[in-house]
């Protein structure tokens, strides 16, 4: 089972390979990838560099192109698959039709995976990919339960990726359109979910408002914890209630460290780690908690326990410091 | 252009459902989407049932369109889903790449609906080498967007916009109406059938900002593009969709390209069109 860390840039790969990483993800710091956070992601230059080090530690490297090309401007997208390809990138994480058919058909020896923001979760979707651009892997949206993880893995023509840790998107992603919705920029087309400067938090007395673009998200205690402000995590009203509540969800992340048997029974080849705009310390962090489990694991796969300080551990960087086994739990759901 | 009537998004006791057809084949709509494409655990309608309404709308003269489930998580939903592809009869909008494969498989003629993350010409073309016949444009989408995907070429396909109604903006695995019940989703007592019209979420400042639909989230305003209308048809748009929340959509998307549009807009509630211009979709702008 293959532990893949996100790289937010050079110093979070460092970091992610010395802490036990089998491979990396990483985008360009453009809107050809929909982490396009100020401050992160890669040039071509620091891209090169990326896939020296990588390749000389004897991991993988992974680019995310995981964004849909604006019409009129195709040509930044291709010209990504282009730098990839030339640049000795081990795969490409790719979600949008005429991407895949631009690699397949110039570059049928790079390794494609299919982005979750692809939103793939059954059979059908997978089969179309597979036959159309032979894509090696796909990445399934949180939003199956183990059991249909399982079923599908049974049937699956590709190899299947699935979120292991950290912040909980709970919609199928790449067809959310609530960050759009209140900040007119779309994950989808090159922004980021809930983009920073549309944050904007304000004290009044003892509550803190929480805002997006003006709309009142959440308000909260001084001292209380909250994770990212994303609309899906907000507190509001329905008819009827008195009392605002997390009608979605609450600030919370995803922890599958006690599915970690199950995933690896269901044949699936690679636990994705979510964060590309967290820091090196959080990669460090979870990095090295994920390393030490699934060699724990692979040396006694019978008497496999997740242990309480690797819980603790992933605790303290967690949203709202709590963490939850999200749409792999059927009660959750 | 002509009025298109969306499918059903909301769960509705199967009396009502009926008499919400019969008055659409009644009316001068003519094309109809028709089909459960949020939960599989709604059950008021079966398969059968929404045939023998896709039949008797066909009679009256209706072109019909069977759509499909948009999450499909479960084994069972996928087979589902083939059996309404290979129904025989009518064309299917996929709502899932799940449902593409299904009638490409089959060699069958499909539409794409707006969760078919369809964001540029070379996708939409591929897409129509597979047999899409016409593709309903994904809700966050622009006037501008769409210009400059139709300028380049008269496309092989038919274009839709999804025109009136709430947006559906997200879908989960969890079902926000039975949480909020304090239901389990396997345990669910149909409870979305309490909630016609979604439930209203509004932010701590009593501004209404979304609408929970079991699965799906929509947005609380309601999107009015008809006063676009004379531009999208320059524009070489095909279709105008009203997404029904009630019977009144009926008579609406028949107003819809009546000469007289004074009044078109009648009722007051929230509207938003922010999207068609490239901003924040809740955004409304005269």
């Amino acid at each position: 089972m293959e532990l893949l860390c996100p790289a937010g840039n050079l110093a979070s790969l460092k970091t992610a390979l010395n802490a036990g990483a089998d491979a990396v993800y990483l985008g360009l710091k453009d809107d050809t990838n929909a982490r396009s956070f100020a401050g992160l992601n890669f040039t071509p230059k620091k891209l090169r560099e990326a896939v020296q080090f990588t390749k000389k530690q004897g991991k993988k490297i992974f680019l995310t192109i995981n964004t849909f090309p604006k019409p009129g401007e195709e040509k930044r997208w291709y010209e990504a698959v282009d730098i990839a390809a030339n640049t000795g990138i081990d795969a490409l994480i790719v979600a949008d039709l005429s991407l895949l058919d631009y690699a397949h058909s110039r570059y049928p020896h790079l390794p494609l995976h299919l982005s979750v923001q692809a939103s793939a979760t059954n059979l059908g979707a997978l089969q179309l990919y597979k036959e159309e651009f032979n894509i090696e892997r796909a990445v399934l949206p949180r939003v199956l339960s183990m059991k249909q993880v399982r079923d599908l893995a049974k049937v699956t023509p590709v190899d299947l990726e699935v979120f292991a840790f950290g912040s909980l998107c709970i919609m199928a992603e790449g067809r959310c359109h609530l960050s759009s919705y209140v900040t007119g920029q779309s994950p989808n087309t090159g922004g980021s979910c809930s983009p920073a400067k549309h944050v904007r938090w304000q004290e009044e007395g003892q509550d803190r408002l929480t805002r997006l673009n003006e709309v009142l998200i959440d308000k909260s205690g001084i001292d209380e914890q909250m994770g990212y402000p994303v609309v899906c995590k907000g507190r509001y009203i329905t008819e009827g209630d008195n009392a605002p509540s997390h009608l979605l969800e609450s600030p919370t992340s995803l922890n599958t460290l006690s599915l970690l048997p199950e995933l690896a029974k269901a044949n699936v080849v690679s636990l994705k780690i979510e964060g590309r705009q967290r820091s090196p310390a959080y990669v460090e962090q979870v990095t090295k908690v994920w390393r030490n489990a699934i060699d724990t694991y692979l040396r006694d796969p019978q008497n496999y326990q997740t242990q309480a300080e690797w819980d603790r551990a992933l605790s303290k960087v967690s949203e709202g410091q709590t963490t939850t086994l999200g749409a792999y739990e059927r009660t959750w759901q | 252009m002509k009025a298109s009537l969306g499918p059903l998004l909301y769960c509705w006791p199967k009396e009502k459902v009926m008499e919400f057809y019969k008055s659409v084949a009644d009316s001068s709509i003519p094309l109809v989407y028709l089909g459960e494409t949020i939960c599989s655990r709604r059950r008021e309608l079966k398969f059968s049932d929404y045939m023998e309404i896709a039949n008797m709308l066909r009679e009256s003269g209706k072109e019909v369109v069977i759509s499909t489930l948009a999450l499909l998580e479960a084994p069972s939903e996928y087979s589902e889903l083939k059996k309404q592809v290979a129904n025989g009869e009518f064309i299917i909008e996929a709502n899932d790449m799940g449902a593409v494969q299904a009638a490409k498989e089959k060699g069958l003629p499909f539409i794409c609906g707006p969760t078919v993350n369809n964001y540029n010409l070379a996708s939409l073309k591929k897409l129509h080498a597979w047999g899409m016949q016409r593709f309903v444009m994904p809700v966050e989408l622009s006037k501008n967007w769409l210009n400059t995907v139709l300028s380049v070429e008269k496309p092989g396909f038919e274009v839709e916009v999804f025109g009136h109604g709430y947006l559906p903006l997200a879908l989960s695995a969890r079902c926000f109406t039975a949480r909020h019940q304090g239901l389990a989703k396997d345990k669910c007592q149909t409870i979305c059938l309490s909630n016609p019209k979604g439930l209203l979420a509004q932010t701590q400042e009593s501004q209404p900002l979304l609408r929970l639909n079991g699965i799906q989230t929509q947005s609380a305003a309601c999107i009015d593009l008809s006063p676009e209308i004379g531009e999208m048809a320059k524009m070489g748009v095909d279709y105008f969709r009203v997404s029904p929340s009630g019977m009144q959509c009926i008579s609406l998307a028949e107003q819809l390209f009546e000469a007289d549009v004074s009044g078109r807009v009648a009722n007051t509630e929230d509207r938003c069109n922010g999207y068609w211009y490239q901003e924040a979709g809740f955004n409304n702008l005269s």
